[in-house]
């Protein structure tokens, strides 16, 4: 394992100031989605029908204002914040390991196996996944574990792609012929030796991933398949506010911006990263 | 080169009847029916109802019956809006869409290409960064933030345009939908022209060209274009797959009458035949990019042309 | 082994140079410092002459010529004069620049195999030179192709001229690209290591077919190479570069007979056979050229030369001027 490699990319990373403001603004967000709460006297659910859809101010410590119900729009974009990050952690996670180990067997068993896994991902990949979601939801109705399965798909079939190319060029080297030969088997031989040299490849793309999973769930919220009542995510509050732009903007723009800064900077964080561990990308 | 078509052509159909099939038959095993969403119907009536509609027939029946329809350009009626069929509604919303989306890939091509190029000519320079990050951008920000955004700025706060809304034959109306459903593939085309231009600029034979004494300007466009655009090339489908994805928002958004809401709607609302109908259209038009794609391969890389 | 062409002695020292090389310097700005490339070369040729330039890997051959055609990458820096019939082309805007490159001053390169377009029919590439330079219709241009590929012996030349560049052998298009070189009438063509990437066989057919149309065009021609056969078969002159500079410059018989320089001496001991020497790194000799991102002190070739001395590793040699047309960098050159 590259010692070497990581002390590299870590030092370029941190020489990259877009990367580096990128991740601080992802920590702020972050930190203010599960604290920030704390220094608003306004509770996620409560309806102040004496100040509905007012403009951001000091009234009433509606710092944001609030929308067509009353309920406060700073405290409410921060929960939907925490409903968005925590979905997208999770699914993150799934298509990750599913990747992980999908790619992780086909590369390395190699030969018929392998190129049968591969064609099942080409055939997938051209198909737009709302395509997926909507037949499952046509199928099954709308719930939640559904959401998860098909937010989890995004992502999952590149990071099987990457992970399948690096455990193909790994199989040849010497330290898991000595492996092999020393009477390991293949489960032991894939996870002790196989998925720890492919770690890099597969951190750059799974911090990339995490804001298209993030990003489509927020569209699915959009359009009332995702998220559903009581729960509310980033996605769903912009869908109540594309409603009013006329008359109170604000119930769009807090949760839209909000989401915006999230994925401009996870991108570009991502960015720098894959930047950082790939030296020939460098110009 | 006609042989290269044709054998291509000979491999899409069969995987559109593949798709059809499965769709088909998923749909049908799926648990549930068509009408479990309306209040418990006396049993006589939904006999009646399952009977119009033929779903008490054997399945293969159905298929085959469903197959027959589908060669006359007959999707069926639609289980949710009583009074159309599917090819009706989908007759109405179609070219709405199809205009909203060719519309849109256009632009992105062509200000991608753009862009990407003049980026790459003027590399690390303030110009491309700039260029980058405004590409990053319209990667990362989605289009159901972008369009009430760009809403609010010029329908509302400047008046040029109109907040929403469709009149046939307007391009008002059209301008900021095109322009929100755009960016993403804009700036992933531009992305990649920049990088595939100036991996072709370091090529030997650009070299040559220069060393023929040849105009930048020949040299670019006749030279180095082509080899760059391969990528963006491979990039299409997924351009217009992604343009079909925006779809669905923006017009909802922007209250254009297309067909991208019957796809929402027809899941939610669990419409069969209207799903069934909009998968095999979105899945022919995607299958029909893909061929176009095989096709531009072989112009930008003559080489492709010749493989058996 | 026969010295040059046909016989063609070298012009009169008065004559216009067709291009002359004064103290040209070319460095590349790199994140770990400055690389020197070229360090102060003066070099000319003739109208008519043939100067074949000799050195191995690094020695900065081929930098000097690329400087010359204005080709260099986008962090190099060139200083000095670069004269071409008499005009300064050194730095000179792309723009001027296109007015000789291709036309009078032409090149032509190692690799075939990649130095042609693979999307654009032979037609069409030989036929833009003089589209672009003399304003040619394209019709008029493609018959003037068709005649330089006759020239070039290439087979079918009708057939050729629709075809794209990889249906043809690596020989065919290299003969495409030295007839690419001649539509515009060149009065110096510089052939960067032309046979360096093609069979034994095929070599020497190229080398035959330079020295043929040297004749027939009168044109002078810069031969770089590392092959000291590849250049025996066609240079008056042979020019010896090490490590950036020129170490040793004379008529090509006296220097094939008797190097004076100790490096050319070294290059003709070591090839056992003129005709087919590969000569990338010397196998008989000892150790690397010199890093050229290190400084300089004294000669560059001092730690691998048989005769250095303890002046040698103090004092770079100036180049002087020997008898004969010759000359020389070195403290303890060779009899002749």
């Amino acid at each position: 394992m590259n010692g070497g490699l990581w002390h590299g990319a870590w030092r370029r990373l941190r020489a990259n100031p877009a990367a580096v403001a990128a991740l601080c603004i992802i920590a702020a967000l972050v930190a203010m989605a599960f604290v920030g709460p704390w220094f608003s006297p306004n509770e996620v659910e409560a309806l102040d029908w004496s100040h509905v859809a007012s403009d951001p101010g000091m009234v009433h410590a509606h710092w944001l204002g609030t929308d067509r119900l009353g309920r406060d729009l700073y405290v409410r974009t921060l929960a939907g914040a925490r409903v968005s990050l925590a979905v997208g952690l999770v699914a993150s996670a799934v298509s990750l390991s599913l990747g992980l180990c999908y790619g992780a067997v086909a590369g390395y068993v190699g030969g018929r196996t392998d190129h049968v896994m591969m064609r099942i991902i080409e055939i997938l990949s051209g198909l737009p996944l709302i395509f997926f979601v909507i037949f499952l939801t046509v199928l099954f109705g709308r719930s939640e574990s559904l959401l998860f399965v098909s937010i989890g798909a995004v992502g999952w079939l590149t990071m099987a792609r990457i992970v399948r190319g690096q455990a193909l060029s790994l199989r040849r080297k010497e330290f898991i012929e000595a492996a092999v030969a020393s009477g390991a088997s293949s489960a032991r031989i894939i996870f002790k030796h196989v998925v720890p040299n492919v770690l890099g490849p597969v951190i750059v793309y799974a911090t990339l991933s995490v804001p298209q999973i993030i990003l489509f769930e927020s569209f699915l919220s959009f359009l009332g398949l995702g998220i559903q009542e009581p729960h509310a995510s980033l996605g769903t509050l912009i869908a109540e506010g594309a409603g009013e732009i006329e008359a109170a903007p604000w119930i769009l723009l807090v949760p839209g911006v909000f989401l915006t800064m999230l994925l401009l900077c996870l991108n570009i964080f991502g960015d720098g990263l894959r930047d950082a561990f790939d030296a020939r990308e460098r110009r | 080169m006609l042989r290269y078509f044709l054998k291509r052509l000979a491999g899409a159909i069969p995987t559109l009847f593949i798709i059809v099939t499965l769709t088909f038959f998923l749909i049908r095993a799926a648990p549930g029916g068509p009408f479990d969403q309306e209040q418990t119907l006396p049993p006589e009536i939904m006999a009646n109802l399952q009977s119009a509609y033929g779903l008490d027939r054997p399945m293969w029946v159905q298929y085959s019956r469903y197959l027959w329809a589908l060669v006359h350009g007959d999707f069926g009626p639609s289980f949710r809006y009583k009074d159309f069929t599917v090819t009706e509604l989908i007759g109405q919303g179609f070219p709405v869409t199809l205009e909203l989306g060719t519309i849109a890939l256009s632009l992105a091509l062509v200000l991608g290409i753009l862009i990407g190029s003049f980026a790459a000519l003027r590399s690390n320079s303030a110009a491309d960064h700039a260029a980058m990050a405004l590409a990053v951008a319209g990667i990362a920000i989605p289009s159901f933030v972008v369009l009430p955004m760009l809403a609010l700025l010029f329908g509302i706060h400047f008046r040029w345009l109109p907040v929403a809304g469709w009149e046939a034959g307007s391009i008002r109306h059209l301008v900021l939908p095109v322009v929100a459903l755009a960016l993403p593939p804009l700036a992933y085309i531009a992305r990649l022209t920049r990088g595939g231009m100036l991996e072709v600029l370091r090529s030997h034979f650009i070299r040559t060209a220069i060393a023929k004494g040849l105009p930048l300007h020949t040299v670019i466009l006749r030279h180095a274009l082509r080899p760059a655009l391969m990528p963006v090339a491979g990039y299409l489908a997924p351009a217009v797959a992604s343009i079909m994805t925006g779809s669905l928002v923006v017009e909802s958004i922007a209250g254009l009458p297309g067909v991208g809401r019957y796809l929402v709607q027809g899941a939610l609302n669990r419409d069969y035949t209207l799903v069934l109908g909009m998968v095999i259209l979105y899945s022919t038009v995607l299958i029909g990019m893909g061929l176009l794609v095989d096709l531009l391969y072989a112009w930008l890389d003559p080489r492709i042309r010749f493989e058996r | 082994m026969r010295p040059g062409g046909a016989g063609i002695s070298p012009p009169p020292a008065d004559a216009a140079a067709a291009l002359c090389v004064t103290n040209l310097e070319v460095s590349y700005a790199r994140p770990d410092g400055t690389v020197a490339a070229v360090r102060d070369v003066s070099l000319s040729v003739g109208p008519r002459e043939c100067i074949g330039i000799v050195g191995e890997s690094g020695s900065g051959k081929t930098q000097v010529f690329m400087a010359a055609m204005g080709l260099l990458a986008e962090n190099a820096r060139a200083r000095g004069s670069v004269r071409f019939e008499g005009a300064e082309i050194l730095g000179l805007a792309p723009h001027p620049l296109n007015r000789v490159r291709g036309s009078r001053l032409t090149m032509i390169f190692q690799d075939p195999m990649t130095s042609l377009t693979p999307h654009l029919k032979i037609g069409v590439q030989l036929a833009e030179v003089l589209v672009a330079h003399r304003g040619s219709s394209w019709r008029e241009a493609k018959r003037e192709a068709l005649e330089a590929l006759e020239r070039v012996r290439v087979p079918e030349p009708q057939r050729r001229l629709r075809q794209y560049p990889h249906e043809l052998s690596g020989g065919m298009r290299q003969r495409v690209m030295i007839a690419m070189s001649l539509l515009g009438r060149p009065s110096l063509l510089i052939a960067d290591e032309p046979t360096s990437a093609l069979d034994v066989t095929v070599q020497a057919q190229i080398i035959d077919l330079l020295r043929m149309l040297r004749v027939e065009l009168g044109m002078a021609v810069a031969l770089i190479s590392h092959d000291l056969g590849v250049v025996a078969g066609l240079a008056d002159r042979i020019v010896v570069m090490y490590a950036g500079r020129v170490v040793e410059s004379a008529r090509a018989g006296d220097l094939l007979r008797s190097a004076r320089h100790p490096y050319s001496a070294l290059l003709l001991q070591c090839v056992p056979n003129l005709r087919d020497a590969r000569l990338e790194r010397m196998p008989c000799l000892p150790g690397q050229p010199p890093d050229p991102a290190a400084p300089e002190r004294g000669c560059a070739f001092a730690p691998r030369c048989p005769r250095a001395s303890e002046r040698c590793a103090r004092e770079r040699p100036a180049l002087r001027d020997l008898d004969g047309a010759a000359q020389v960098a070195c403290h303890h050159p060779l009899s002749p």
